[in-house]
């Protein structure tokens, strides 16, 4: 159970900070309480990016299978 | 086809270009027929039979063949170093061939291949006995099951009788091509990692005859499991791999998943033990087009074995 310990951990951390900047208004309340929205849209662009990413550079071996056809 | 390929001299009567396949089905010539007869005698009176091409020295009497056996063995009494684990299921067209690719592309190493048959019902086990009988009883071993009982359970059949201290487990199908052990066995012997993992994933990997559609599940999966387990390796549900002996017994025994999620625990979990892990990229083609396993169901198995993992683990 050690890796989710590990975020919950992380997400407690982050949330704590988010309280934080509710309760001394730094930052004006309206931009503070989508905060987690923006989190999660970040999250979500970076694993679409990934992948993508991924996607386009996915290694191919067209030659590894007219070998193995030769084997 | 496979005829064609298999051309072992011990039945090859010498210099006559021609080349005679353990399973081929024309009745040996004479001088291949004394042979057979002069390795059932060996065979019985338990000395070490070996394809003298195997072990890269031509044969030739009972003294010459034993001393060209020292060299594919027993400096330290006759264990091997490597147990290649191979699970078998309707592979009858398949085994020979990986048999002697494996023979072909390790010709220097120690080792035993360890063929656990599911009770195939086309007869791969009577392939898997024509080829003990070329290759010696101690190089490659049949351990048969009655019938189809799982992946994981077919490793655990085959660490109960491999004697190497090393083990690699591959699928059958050519898939996996036996010509990447060499890089498996030197990257653990730089790294001393004690497991080598072969990863599709990287430049010098890849796949083929994958679709749009296959490639971008392949890829999603693979993202999500790695932001939410962050395992040590790329590739997390291959097979083609090599663990130290002990590694192997440890992990093996704390996994409870079925199928490729077995996979994915096996390193997940030898991540968490604090276990060195290495990759070698691979290729891997697949041999059976059109038959498409990615349905719904599937996807919902995968995020339930990594909702377990992230539990669990």
């Amino acid at each position: 159970m050690k890796h989710i310990f590990k975020i919950i951990a992380v997400l407690s951390a982050i949330s704590a900070v988010w309280v934080a900047l509710l309760e001394t208004s730094t930052v004006p309340r309206s931009y503070t309480w989508l905060l987690p929205i923006y989190l999660v849209v970040a999250l979500g662009c970076y694993g679409l990016f990934m992948v993508g990413y991924g996607l386009m550079f996915f290694p191919t071996c067209p030659r590894e299978a007219i070998l193995l056809q030769q084997v | 086809p496979i005829e064609a390929r298999l051309d072992c001299p011990i039945l090859t009567p010498a210099g006559d270009g021609k080349s005679a396949s353990p399973i081929s089905r024309r009745l040996p010539s004479a001088p291949a027929q004394r042979r057979l007869r002069r390795r059932s005698r060996q065979i019985a009176h338990q000395e070490e039979v070996i394809c003298p091409r195997c072990s890269a020295r031509p044969g030739g009497g009972g003294a010459a063949a034993t001393a060209a056996m020292e060299k594919g063995g027993e400096a330290d009494g006759g264990r091997p170093e490597y147990s290649i684990i191979v699970p078998t299921y309707n592979e009858r067209l398949n085994v020979a061939l990986i048999v002697y690719l494996i023979f072909k592309h390790l010709p220097d190493a120690k080792f035993e291949i360890i063929i656990v048959d599911d009770g195939s019902p086309d007869g791969t086990q009577d392939i898997v006995k024509q080829l003990q009988q070329v290759y010696g009883e101690d190089r490659v071993l049949l351990r048969a099951r009655p019938r189809k009982l799982g992946l994981g359970t077919a490793y655990m059949h085959g660490l109960k009788h491999a004697s190497g201290e090393f083990v690699v487990i591959m699928d059958a199908d050519l898939s996996h091509h036996p010509k990447y052990l060499p890089s498996f066995i030197r990257k653990q012997k730089e790294t001393g990692a004690d497991i080598v993992t072969g990863t599709r994933y990287v430049s010098n990997g890849g796949v083929h005859g994958w679709n749009l559609m296959r490639k971008l599940t392949s890829r999603g999966a693979n993202v999500l499991a790695q932001t939410l387990l962050q395992p040590g390796a790329s590739d997390l549900t291959g097979s083609f791999r090599l663990y130290k002996r002990s590694v192997l017994e440890d992990v093996i025994s704390s996994c409870v998943s079925k199928g490729y999620v077995f996979q994915m625990e096996m390193i997940v979990r030898a991540t968490r033990k604090g276990y060195h892990i290495e990759e070698v990229p691979i290729t891997f083609v697949d041999r059976v087009f059109g038959i498409s396993k990615l349905g719904g169901s599937e996807i919902v198995g995968y995020l339930k074995g990594l909702v377990y993992l992230l539990l669990t683990t």
